[in-house]
């Protein structure tokens, strides 16, 4: 089914299958509930699941299949954002071409960026790439913004004003981002008992774009292509002596990964018109490469996984304040319950970074291979078979 | 000439900041074999320290002084800080005010214990694992540091001013035969350098000049041959993880008076300073020093309006553009040596 193994289609039917229902199942808890906090099913939080799974995928082709950390992504985010709102002030607000343009402007930073970095590799390559990040924020931040030429618009960060040219907006579009006509802002509303659903047309286009980025990705990892990336993962040295130059291929790693990171900054700009600096900051590299240890670094699922499970942390657990903490732990007696509270309260709220911290700490030292690993393991315990298998592939180094 | 040497004055600050922390993490790199991502917090720390000393040293509580009225009439309430009760107002007070300084005695063990906890905690585990776990793991570290500090601390930067008797400026130029008011460099400034000069000597020196120094240069040219003489290295190394920590605390004291602390600076400075090690020469400490100095120079004379107003912004992106000229033309650094992290 589409080219892929029964497995593979298996794993991407099941996807499909989440990606569309998704405004059904993470809106579990009715509407009027005191868990309704917990619901993530509202389109901002839907589109932001979508878009950095696919900044996830992008960053797992280069860091999950060649094993070069490039702690610089971010960058090609940024760009792709820069990219899709100069489209949207120049030419039209639709999304598109916007889209579209954000991918080859990263595109171009990535070759540009990716052929100096990966001169070098293991640590050195990390710095490179952190270093040209933030020179880029550094540039988009101050650098780009003074008055004779600006391009990014400093600290406001960049976005659509009504003096702007707008060479092919009509009336009667929308005077949003749009597919053709249709706002990415349009919803539909569906109540059902006590549940409230939204159908939301931003996230049904990343979504279907996740999609096609996912497939492309299980595409490439059963690709020899890919088999080439792992080989360069696996032993740098030794396929240099077979008499392969590993250069292009981590490129057009690099480059394809760029590119992913440009769509999804692309659509963010979709989403919500407006391009900040503050996407570049190296803060959003580290939180890319987070998603992805946290999933799984080399799996097909596990970027996703993390990137959602993060996204959904920093929505929601952020959200918890004390009042609620009081709340939850009403049932203890008084003296317990402040003490819950106070020992709760420093992990969530604007604490959220701490407990993402730790996690992310608990996962590299315990559970290399992520959430995936550890759902393997918990299913090793239960069908009791030894997968010999699965420890074999898990046992990999990057490049040095 | 003076503007030149005005300069490059100002860059000695950044640059014994940049130099300090590279210091530490080349001394880090070169020993165990770790990227320290965490280096940046230990910066942080370290300035933290300043500030809970300075906090602890003013505790204070009310008085009521009969002498001093406010506008009602009623004697004034005054907050009288406990050492001032204890060794008088003329000691005490001197001791709150000299805090910055003080800290440094106080900094010192409790750095050390911080590297020790470390590497023998988390980073020990790390060593046969890839170079990119060690980097994730001590970044998730770095984000715990912070976080906790940013729980303690708040997000807003902590004023903590230097001794009276070192926040004046003074006028270099006439010292050397310049006119008056031409180099006026601030004093604190100049003591940061000479601080960072006596450290740097004193870590050489240490390394240079004492069998333990001896004993962890060989052990970080060829680690296993050591180890089969029978000296315990793992010890030596953890040990010179604690003094690199201490470096870095150092680095952060001193540096509160220039830069008030937050909660981030560790981090804004560590990317910097990985640019520093890399320039220099990873794993060459020589070349980390020469490295730090001189970025810090170059960033302030691209900070000049001449520089600003011939290309705008240059002062933001010089310091990677050096980077990326020097691992283009020498891709081992400065002055790295062969064989440290080739592929």
């Amino acid at each position: 089914m589409f080219g892929l193994n029964k497995k593979d289609g298996l794993l991407f039917l099941v996807v499909i299958a989440i990606t569309l229902l998704a405004p059904f199942l993470l809106n579990p808890f009715p509407e009027n509930s005191g868990m309704a906090q917990f619901n993530a099913g509202y389109p901002d939080l839907l589109q932001r699941f979508a878009i950095y799974g696919i900044f996830a995928i992008g960053f797992n082709i280069l860091f999950g299949l060649t094993g070069y950390l490039s702690f610089g992504h971010a960058a090609f985010l940024g760009v792709g954002s820069y990219a899709a709102v100069w489209m949207f002030k120049l030419f039209t607000y639709n999304v598109v071409p916007a889209i579209a343009f954000a991918m080859i402007v990263a595109a171009i930073f990535s070759v540009l960026i990716g052929y100096i970095s990966l001169r070098r590799s293991g640590i050195y390559f990390a710095i490179l790439t952190l270093a040209f990040a933030q020179m880029s924020f550094a540039l988009a931040y101050s650098v780009l913004s003074n008055p004779k030429f600006n391009l990014t618009n400093g600290e406001t960060g960049l976005q659509v004003y009504s003096n702007d040219p707008q060479m092919f907006h009509r009336d009667g579009l929308p005077n949003l981002p749009h597919i053709f006509g249709l706002s990415v802002r349009a919803s539909y509303e569906l109540e059902l008992g006590g549940w409230s659903f939204t159908f939301n047309v931003g996230y049904y286009l990343c979504a279907l774009i996740m999609l096609i980025a996912f497939y492309f990705a299980i595409r490439l990892f059963r690709s020899p292509f890919g088999m080439m990336l792992r080989a360069i993962k696996s032993n740098n040295t030794r396929m240099t002596y077979t008499g392969l130059n590993a250069k292009p291929y981590a490129l057009a790693a690099f480059v394809i990964s760029g590119m992913y990171a440009g769509l999804a900054g692309g659509l963010l700009a979709a989403m919500d018109p407006l391009a900040g600096a503050e996407r570049m900051f190296w803060t959003a590299s580290g939180e890319v490469v987070l998603m992805t240890i946290l999933g799984g670094a080399g799996t097909l699922i596990g970027p996703v996984l993390g990137a959602g499970l993060i996204k959904y942390m920093e929505n929601i657990v952020s959200k918890i304040n004390d009042n609620v903490l009081h709340q939850w732990f009403a049932f203890l007696p008084d003296g317990m319950e402040d003490f819950m509270v106070t020992i709760i309260h420093p992990f969530v709220g604007k604490g959220w970074n701490l407990t993402l911290g730790m996690i992310f700490v608990l996962v590299v030292i315990f559970l290399p291979g992520g959430l995936v690993e550890g759902g393997q393991r918990i299913a090793r315990l239960f069908t009791g078979k030894k997968a010999r298998a699965a420890e074999k592939s898990s046992q990999s180094t990057p490049a040095e | 000439m003076d503007v030149i040497l005005l300069q490059i004055l100002n860059g000695l600050d950044k640059g014994s900041a940049y130099a300090l922390i590279a210091l530490g993490l080349t001394l880090i790199f070169g020993t165990l074999g770790v990227v320290n991502f965490a280096h940046g917090a230990l910066f942080m720390i370290g300035a933290f320290c300043a500030v809970t000393l300075q906090k602890l040293l003013s505790l204070s509580h009310t008085v009521i002084d009969e002498t001093q009225t406010d506008f009602l009439g009623n004697p004034l309430k005054i907050e009288k800080p406990y050492i001032m009760d204890w060794f008088g107002p003329e000691i005490g007070g001197g001791i709150i005010e000299w805090a910055v300084p003080l800290s440094i005695l106080f900094t010192i063990p409790v750095m050390v214990a911080v590297g020790f906890a470390m590497e023998r905690g988390l980073i020990k585990h790390f060593y046969n694992r890839p170079h990119a776990d060690q980097i994730l793991v001590t970044f998730g570290l770095a984000i715990v540091l912070q976080e906790i500090i940013k729980y303690f601390f708040g997000a807003n930067p902590i004023p903590t001013p230097a001794p009276e008797a070192l926040s004046g400026s003074i006028d270099l130029g006439v010292m050397i035969g310049f006119e008056v008011n031409e180099i006026v460099y601030p004093l604190w400034r100049m003591v940061y350098f000479a601080f960072a000069a006596v450290i740097i000597g004193a870590v050489f020196a240490f390394l240079q000049f004492t069998t333990f120094g001896m004993v962890v240069r060989a052990g970080m040219a060829d680690r296993e041959t050591v180890g089969l003489l029978g000296i315990n290295i793992d010890r030596r190394f953890t040990i010179m993880f604690g003094i690199a920590a201490a470096v870095a605390g150092l680095a952060g004291v001193m540096y509160t008076p220039i830069n008030p602390p937050n909660y981030h600076m560790g981090m804004d400075f560590l990317v910097l300073s990985f640019v520093v090690v890399v320039v220099g020469g990873m794993g060459s400490l020589p070349g980390a020093v020469l490295a730090g100095f001189l970025l810090g120079i170059l960033e302030s004379f691209a900070s000049t309006t001449w520089a600003t107003t011939t290309i705008p912004g240059i002062n933001q992106v010089i310091i990677y553009l050096v980077a990326i000229v020097v691992l283009l033309t020498r891709p081992r650094g400065l002055m790295g040596r062969k064989g440290v992290m080739e592929e």
